[in-house]
């Protein structure tokens, strides 16, 4: 189970996360991208900590959509429509709840997922934000299901996905800005998967804060 | 006649591109939609927003996009929209703006010119 107290936590704690790895995140970019990442997601989490003090008393869907809201209007670059559908796909999933099951808060992440497959035409091995996420959804969805705490589970979930952020270094680039490089790609390991990283460490993290 | 929105990663980019399609059609409504609010480089949704209502008429608008954001703001813009008669067209920025504008001005339908500049997809240069 997880509150409308701790999402603004985490989320808080997010865009902190954001802000201190702006600049590693911003210089992954300029190796495969446009080197706009860490700049333009540090920009986008800024205005939605800016935000937080009118979420106070709302309810998971409500936070989480106007995150959404907020990240597509700030960001700029490809995160912004990529991770704002995300979390307005998962805000609609919480609609009116001031808390979720574990089960829930599974099916908000896969929602959150099949939004950026949609919104980014993409799906995983293409060397995208997908490549940390699918797999730590999934390995989620299966502690869960065998009976594991959330933080357990999402414990399972973040090395899953610090595994699919290695992998991206393995595959060459498909989609995104990357893609114009093709073979030159090999090597590096994905911006976007990075920060899917860094936003599901930080869950992490608070969640075990208790 | 049917408005015309230039989205790009750069503010620029968009302002020539609207400035070469004026100087075929200058009565064309076409207005760029380029950059960030500050002029940085990006796509940004209240942009898009407001050149799509600079140039709406029961015509309709046609968008062209550069690549990337430039696509999913769009994208994201038009579906909170919602208007049928609003939409984004697959084609060479430049070429097709050029062709858009002059189709426009000539007052071809939303339909005419969206095949029109459909066309200049696979269209060689020389």
């Amino acid at each position: 189970m997880i509150d409308a107290k701790k999402i603004l936590e985490i989320i808080s704690a997010v865009a902190k996360k954001i802000e201190a790895e702006k600049d590693f995140l911003t210089q992954l970019d300029n190796e495969i991208g446009d080197g706009d990442h860490g700049i333009n997601l540090s920009r986008g989490f800024k205005s939605v900590e800016e935000k937080l003090p009118t979420f106070a008393d709302k309810d998971i869907g409500t936070i989480l959509k106007g995150v959404g809201t907020q990240l597509v209007s700030t960001v700029g670059g490809a995160s912004g429509p990529l991770y704002g559908t995300a979390f307005m796909k998962a805000g609609n999933v919480c609609k009116g709840k001031t808390e979720i099951s574990d089960a829930e808060f599974v099916l908000a992440f896969e929602t959150a997922i099949n939004g950026i497959k949609m919104r980014g035409k993409a799906v995983e091995g293409e060397k995208t934000m997908l490549d940390a996420l699918c797999p730590a959804c999934k390995v989620l969805k299966e502690e869960i299901d065998s009976g594991k705490t959330l933080t357990e589970a999402l414990a399972a979930g973040v090395e899953a996905a610090e595994k699919g952020v290695e992998f991206t270094k393995t595959i060459i680039a498909t989609k995104g800005r990357a893609a114009y490089l093709g073979e030159r790609s090999l090597g590096h390991q994905d911006p976007g998967a990075t920060s899917s990283l860094y936003i599901l460490q930080t869950a992490l993290k608070v969640l075990q804060r208790g | 006649m049917v408005g015309i929105v230039i989205v790009s990663h750069s503010q620029k980019l968009a302002e020539g591109v609207v400035e070469i399609s004026r100087m075929m059609a200058e009565s064309a409504p076409i207005v760029a939609a380029g950059g960030l609010e500050d002029g940085s480089l990006g796509t940004s949704y209240e942009k898009i927003c407001a050149a799509i209502e600079e140039v709406y008429s029961a015509d309709g608008v046609i968008i062209l996009v550069d690549m990337g954001s430039a696509v999913m703001t769009t994208e994201m813009v038009l579906e909170d929209l919602d208007k049928p008669n609003v939409k984004m067209i697959d084609c060479p920025l430049a070429e097709g703006a050029v062709l858009a504008a002059v189709e426009s001005a000539g007052g071809r339908s939303l339909e005419e010119i969206s095949s029109r500049i459909e066309e200049t997809r696979t269209a060689k240069k020389f």
